[in-house]
């Protein structure tokens, strides 16, 4: 089957510095493909990049056969791309529930008919009781999980998630694996963690970055053993 | 509870003009207008998150549509009415573009260049506007009484439709644009689209203030749409509570009237008070007046929570 995304040498500079360096990536259908590598590696950047939240200074994306390069954020998100934010992006004004509803309404026509979809989502996040309450009283560790029931709700094909374990309590860490392991087999991950166990734990490929370049792809057992990711840590540490 | 509230205030103002002379009575007729422009100011400003200098430019645009309808005998003041509301959003409608792709001072520096072009186009578009002589318009009504009534139930109707709007879906689009205009995109919403309509919304409610302007006064000139009239607006709506429609008629009215009475009470020092009420409001309400938990009052928790305030702002 077709690749569901493609880079091609995709490339973002910020003055001199360049945070993705002539990125060329394929991800298939339904794969769980994990980005590690040292801050600064260019991470964050390629899913901004791939979600159209910035421009490429170079290169192309293409998410299902289609090149996407121009378009922006809000077409991207309505052909399939979903994502949650490093820093949890919520609505703090809106109900725990409404924040749902709208993040589904432009894939499931409309904020009244997501409603439906959105009591069960937040159920499955542990956030029922939560539903009529505003989203800025919610803790941090609730607004990710909610961020999350916000981007499962417009039924994504390729769901882009940047570090989505950083500050959950232990009992949200499990309750967010079991979430993306229980999600749909078609849906393509691309995950950003610094969080090795659940990265090992949910990816079929993980990707090495450094410096905005590829390092090494493998399975998590090739990863786990390699010299050059190896390096590529240490070498940022030195 | 907001009920006990809400229906003595309705009946008193239907009740007002039996209980004052003439004069108050299209005073506070003028002071409706206002109020109604003030909930198109705060419309964009509070909820849509674009504080805006320039509603005069939709309310003059809607007022000399509808003196122009009157004077040539095409219809008398609901015919007037929904002219001025169709040019006000048209106004709007074209000048969208200049608008809804800034953010923050940006909007408020354009949206005052859209207010002045379209004083200096009423100024001299003589065959229009009649010009800085203004336009005297047609008498719709025969009594002050009558005009006031008709702007209190015009006001009144529109309130409660953008009222009804902002707790529909569209309501909820609004705010979360305004909160995070960035995770709504990632969402697939289109933001720009968003408040590119919220814009036109407000114009032709500016629109419909300008027809009501000429039904109330009988008389419209570029003076009634001044920078004054624009800034006060803003402060009107800033005092009011900038998210809340209530909060918006009744801050809008008070600072007009402040501003009315206190110039004849205290010749040439309206302005200085003007500024002190909008410090002190800052200070002691900067929510708004309709942000402010009244329940507080003689409780011995003075801090009001958060969420008291949001729910007093939204509810309002």
């Amino acid at each position: 089957m077709a690749d569901v995304l493609i880079t091609e040498a995709l490339t973002r500079r910020y003055g001199s510095l360049v945070a993705v360096d002539r990125l060329d990536l394929r991800i298939a259908p339904g794969e769980r493909r994990a980005i590690i590598g040292p801050n600064g590696a260019g991470k964050t950047t390629l899913l901004d990049l791939v979600a159209g939240a910035i421009r490429p200074s170079g290169g192309r994306i293409r998410f299902d056969g289609r090149d996407v390069t121009g378009y922006g954020p809000a077409r991207r998100a309505q052909l399939g791309i979903g994502r949650i934010h490093q820093r949890p992006a919520v609505w703090p004004s809106l109900t725990t529930l409404d924040n749902v509803a709208v993040a589904a309404a432009r894939r499931r026509g409309g904020v009244r008919r997501s409603r439906h979809t959105a009591v069960e989502l937040l159920d499955r996040l542990g956030l029922a009781a939560q539903a009529g309450a505003e989203a800025a009283r919610l803790s941090h560790g609730q607004r990710r999980q909610l961020e999350i029931a916000m981007a499962l709700a417009g039924e994504p094909r390729l769901l882009l998630l940047d570090e989505p374990a950083a500050g959950l309590s232990a009992v949200e860490f499990e309750r967010l694996g079991e979430v993306l392991r229980d999600l749909p087999e078609d849906v393509t991950v691309l995950l950003v963690e610094h969080r090795l166990d659940l990265v090992y734990a949910l990816a079929d490929v993980v990707t090495v970055l450094r410096d905005g370049q590829y390092v090494a792809t493998g399975t998590p057992d090739e990863i786990r053993v390699s010299h050059a990711v190896r390096q590529a840590y240490s070498g940022a540490v030195a | 509870m907001k009920w006990l509230v809400l229906l003595p205030a309705v009946a008193l103002a239907v009740a007002v003009p039996w209980l004052v002379d003439d004069y108050t009575t299209a005073t506070l007729s003028r002071l409706l207008v206002l109020g109604l422009v003030g909930v198109s100011v705060a419309l964009l400003t509070g909820v849509t998150g674009l504080p805006t200098l320039g509603q005069t430019a939709p309310f003059a645009a809607g007022a000399y549509a509808a003196a122009q309808v009157g004077l040539h005998e095409v219809g008398g003041p609901p015919v007037q009415l929904l002219a001025a509301a169709g040019v006000g959003a048209a106004f709007a409608l074209l000048t969208a573009a200049l608008v809804v792709y800034a953010r923050g001072v940006v909007v408020l520096m354009i949206t005052l260049a859209i207010g002045e072009l379209a004083i200096t186009v009423a100024s001299r578009w003589k065959a229009a506007t009649g010009g800085t002589d203004g336009l005297i318009a047609t008498a719709a009504f025969d009594s002050d009484r009558a005009r006031y009534l008709y702007a209190l139930a015009v006001v009144g109707v529109v309130v409660t439709l953008v009222l009804l709007a902002l707790r529909s879906p569209a309501g909820l689009l609004l705010r979360a644009s305004r909160d995070d205009e960035a995770r709504m995109r990632a969402s697939g919403h289109p933001v720009t689209a968003y408040l590119a309509g919220a814009y036109v919304a407000a114009g032709a409610i500016a629109g419909a203030g300008g027809a009501l302007l000429v039904t109330t006064q009988q008389y419209v000139s570029p003076a009634d749409f001044s920078f004054d009239t624009a800034a006060l607006l803003l402060l009107g709506v800033v005092i009011g509570g900038a998210g809340s429609m209530l909060g918006a008629v009744a801050g809008t009215a008070l600072v007009f009237a402040a501003r009315d009475w206190l110039s004849g009470l205290l010749p040439g020092h309206a302005p200085l008070l003007l500024g002190a009420l909008f410090v002190l409001t800052a200070y002691l309400l900067p929510r708004g007046v309709a942000g402010f938990d009244w329940r507080r009052i003689g409780r011995r928790d003075r801090a009001a929570s958060p969420r008291a305030v949001r729910r007093a702002n939204q509810e309002a």
